[in-house]
């Protein structure tokens, strides 16, 4: 009896760590498959700058898209600070009676301050925009007068706590503790664009830097910037909760950003910063920048001088950016390609660095009476724009922002971001004895044990826990008077605690596969091209070994494809070959309102679908959320002819009546993105609709759909 | 020798198993350099489908750990593994099994078990579990309502995605 309960248990627990090792396995790979989206988001990003950059150089336009792009570009507010003190002005903002948020009195209490974390925390309420924008006005006017680089001691207190993310305070339960005058920390950038609730966790960050100015530091990172604000959902989630003052609110915090400092030294010993350094880094040279001009908008602020000058000058102005390319490193860890837009770079860098060694001979026509030192909004100064110094400062702060460590020696372009680089021990090593520093702690990558050591222990990582998947220990660094680093890691929000294992990592699981299902079908014509060469006797079957490969070489997102085989492809025939047609139109089933849309349009569309919806925003100067037909063509023309794609008129024409549902000549951004979001299979059916394969009749209910749409009446997507 | 060995293991494997080998093993690389914590272990057979016992584990590892470093190397890992899927040391328990396993805990043949007799079960006998494992096991498989494991419920998501 004793032996067969024996027996019995030992296959029990077997088989219960072989389901926990497989989920773990199912959990890892979601989070490469977030990783890897992630990243390449990010360097998605700087080929926006690049989209942007080369829309300056390369474009003679015609009047028509001169506008658009000027449109695009120009900051209108060219004013000083006065005005810019009466743009943001708040007093005659009412508070009403219904309001049962908090109020706030400036100069602020540690009182208030509290009792704004226990408001969003716990009573979820938003805070009026009037205090909102009182509050950061202040913050403004207190961060202006930081230096770039922030210096502190520990001699004052017993510990400082450096944090990758404020939002330490919702996650660990504020087991550390409120900032104070005992408790001094730094927060290590990456503020805004990682959950819902970002502008909620800015204001508590600025309301306790009002508190005590002297204990609360702020890095910059590179979330901290308009253009990824906007990539990124921070601009719609403003919009959204301050529905009146958004735009000022928003326009406020660009302000604020730009002001942040970028790194912060202790005891002169220990760097804190965001992301890391180069082999070229100099504390010298970004103590002395003007860190608000030289920001990642380099390319929106040299608009401002384009619409006033000739092309010719402006072109060459932009050229001098261009010098931050690099011929391409080898051995990155990732590789993420997005290749129409990489294609592309690498033309513009070759062009471009022709065309600087043309403009090197000359000296650059700028109109001096545009540098006025009280012009804020403009941003260079003569002195940046003669010298290669712009450049040289630009790169520095990219760095800092944008850098990885790596184990290799050596200084190599970080491709997977698409800015910054990755830096060696040695690169470590020579920075510290040039600036007698001992250690260097940063963010900027997520760890999933929300912390890592490297080059000698010289190099911290350390990283809060990701609100993107949810479960990742999160981690901070308490630092006293001897410079150790002690590390304290806690688990991400409780909210994962009462789901089991397998129901947080099954919900995660199925956006990340949504995502990656986005990603297969934008590279449809590439797939099916890389099938066929697999596919020598032409019979539309693929065995699962050369479906994989065939997907990792299109792909390029090094994930385990064979495995994930299963999730992605459920038609497999019983000898287990796969039919790709079928395979497509299994894909193509999940975006059942646009088979009537051109195909390579929309592919194109699904590839660059964040990068347009950004281009968009940028273009809706004014946060209204819609912009006009006009606008809307011309951009589509502009991103096309930059992808090399063929897009007639028609096909963008019929994509925008498609849209604009009211006739009214404007579309209404969100709408634009929301009709082309990948719907999930399983909640539709849910929902009671039956939607179908790509069958006529599945083609008709759509357009009944759209149709529905245009009248107005709004059916849930 | 340790390549000459290692391509002819190589050839022995179909590549078919030899990328769900790697994939396995990538999995757990964290820091990209081809090697993996030693407690990954376990996770990395199980997730094969592999039923070693925990002294099995520790045998292996013992064998292919690098020098006491607490790593695994994938050159060392490779062969032993191969030896391992050659000569079929631990092979998979049919699920069958498993409803018999629990019915025998479950004595009086309710179709559930008590949170505290499973706990009892699983911390006492056989390879225990950790507190952790057995905390986790709770929370995933007891009934909400009436407090129970319904185990013949459980058996399906412990046997789900056998497909090899």
């Amino acid at each position: 009896m004793g032996c067969g309960v024996t027996k019995a248990a030992i296959l029990i627990q077997r088989w219960y760590r072989q389901y926990v090792a497989r989920t773990e396995m199912r959990r890892r790979y979601t989070w490469n498959i977030f990783q890897s989206i992630e990243y390449s988001g990010e360097q998605a990003q700087i080929k926006l700058y690049n989209f942007l950059g080369y829309l300056m150089d390369n474009f003679t336009p015609s009047s028509n898209e001169r506008n658009l792009i000027s449109h695009i570009f120009r900051e209108n507010e060219v004013c000083r600070d006065a005005e810019w003190e009466r743009y943001f002005c708040y007093k005659n903002i009412e508070v009403p009676e219904i309001y049962s948020g908090p109020h706030l009195t400036f100069p602020l209490t540690v009182e208030e301050a509290v009792g704004l974390v226990e408001a969003f925390r716990n009573k979820k309420q938003q805070l009026h925009s009037r205090y909102v924008l009182q509050l950061l006005l202040e913050t403004w006017k207190l961060l202006r007068m930081f230096p770039n680089i922030n210096r502190i001691s520990t001699c004052h207190s017993k510990e400082i706590t450096i944090c990758g993310m404020i939002k330490i305070f919702f996650d660990s339960g504020g087991k550390n503790g409120m900032p104070s005058l005992e408790k001094p920390y730094v927060f290590n950038g990456d503020f805004v664009d990682r959950g819902r609730d970002s502008i909620e966790i800015l204001l508590i960050l600025f309301a306790f830097l009002l508190v005590y100015p002297s204990n609360v530091y702020l890095n910059r990172g590179n979330h901290e910037d308009h253009i990824v604000n906007l990539r990124y959902g921070f601009t719609k989630e403003v919009l959204n909760k301050y529905k009146m003052h958004g735009k000022r609110i928003l326009k406020l915090l660009q302000k604020i950003f730009s002001w942040l400092p970028l790194a912060t030294v202790i005891d002169q010993k220990v760097l804190v910063l965001h992301g890391g350094i180069s082999d070229s880094t100099d504390l010298g040279v970004l103590a002395r920048v003007d860190r608000h001009i030289v920001r990642n908008q380099h390319v929106m602020s040299k608009a401002v001088i384009y619409s006033s000058l000739s092309l010719q000058s402006i072109s060459r102005v932009f050229q001098r950016r261009a010098s931050f390319t690099y011929p391409k490193p080898m051995g990155t860890r990732y590789c993420f390609q997005n290749r129409s837009l990489q294609d592309f770079s690498d033309r513009i860098r070759v062009n471009m660095e022709n065309q600087l060694e043309l403009s090197r001979r000359e000296e650059p026509t700028l109109n001096t009476q545009i540098n006025k030192p009280e012009q804020e909004s403009l941003c260079l100064s003569t002195d940046s724009v003669s010298s290669d110094n712009t450049v040289d400062e630009w790169k520095q702060i990219l760095d800092l922002l944008w850098s990885d460590p790596m184990t290799q020696d050596g200084c190599i372009p970080n491709e997977v971001r698409g800015g910054g680089c990755y830096w060696g021990p040695d690169v470590t090593e020579d920075f510290l004895n040039r600036h007698n520093l001992q250690l260097i702690i940063r963010s900027h990558e997520c760890k999933q044990e929300g912390y890592e050591f490297c080059h000698n222990r010289k190099v911290t990582s350390v990283f809060p826990s990701s609100s993107v998947t949810g479960f990742n220990r999160g981690a901070y660094v308490k630092l006293g008077p001897d410079l150790v680093p002690y590390l304290i890691q806690y688990q991400a929000s409780s909210m994962t605690r009462e789901l089991t294992v397998r129901q947080s990592v099954g919900r995660t699981e199925r956006s990340a596969l949504r995502v990656l299902r986005e990603q297969l079908f934008a590279h449809k014509s590439d797939l099916l091209c890389a099938f066929r060469k697999f596919d020598s006797e032409n019979k539309g079957l693929l065995s699962l070994n050369d479906w994989a490969s065939a997907v990792e070489s299109v792909m390029h997102l090094d994930l385990p494809w064979r495995m994930l085989r299963s999730q992605l492809v459920t038609c497999k025939n019983s000898e287990g070959t796969i039919d790709y047609y079928e395979w497509f139109n299994e894909l193509t089933f999940f975006f059942w309102s646009l088979q009537h849309i051109d195909q390579s349009l929309l592919e194109m569309l699904y590839r660059h679908r964040s990068t347009l919806e950004t281009i968009f925003r940028i273009v809706d100067t004014d946060n209204s959320g819609f912009i006009s037909m006009q606008d809307f063509r011309q951009t589509w023309k502009l991103l096309s002819v930059y992808l090399k794609m063929e897009i007639t008129d028609e096909a963008i024409s019929d994509l925008a009546v498609t849209i604009d549902s009211n006739h009214d000549g404007s579309i209404d951004i969100d709408e634009f993105m929301e009709a082309f979001r990948l719907t999930d299979k399983k909640s539709r059916l849910e929902r009671g609709r039956s939607m179908f394969m790509g069958t006529r009749s599945g083609c008709l209910t759509a357009n009944a759909h759209l149709k529905r749409r245009k009248s107005g009446q709004n059916a849930a997507a | 020798m340790a390549e000459n060995s290692k391509s002819a293991e190589a050839t022995v494997l179909n590549t078919k198993v030899l990328k769900k080998l790697k994939g396995a093993f990538q999995a757990f690389d964290t820091k990209s350099d081809n090697t993996v914590d030693i407690k990954e272990i376990g996770t990395i057979f199980y997730s094969l489908g592999f039923f070693p016992t925990q002294a099995d584990l520790q045998k292996f590892t013992s064998e292919v750990e690098d020098e006491r470093s607490g790593y695994i190397h994938w050159d060392r890992f490779l062969p032993a593994m191969t030896k391992v899927l050659l000569e079929d040391k631990f092979p998979p328990i049919s699920d069958e099994l498993l409803l018999q396993a629990f019915e025998v805990l479950d004595k009086e043949k309710r179709g559930y078990l008590e949170p505290e007799e499973l706990t009892n079960y699983m911390t006492k006998e056989g390879e225990p579990f950790t507190q952790e494992e057995m905390d986790e096991m709770l929370t995933a498989f007891t009934d909400e309502e009436k407090k129970h494991i319904y185990y013949k419920d459980v058996i399906p998501h412990l046997t789900l995605e056998r497909k090899m």
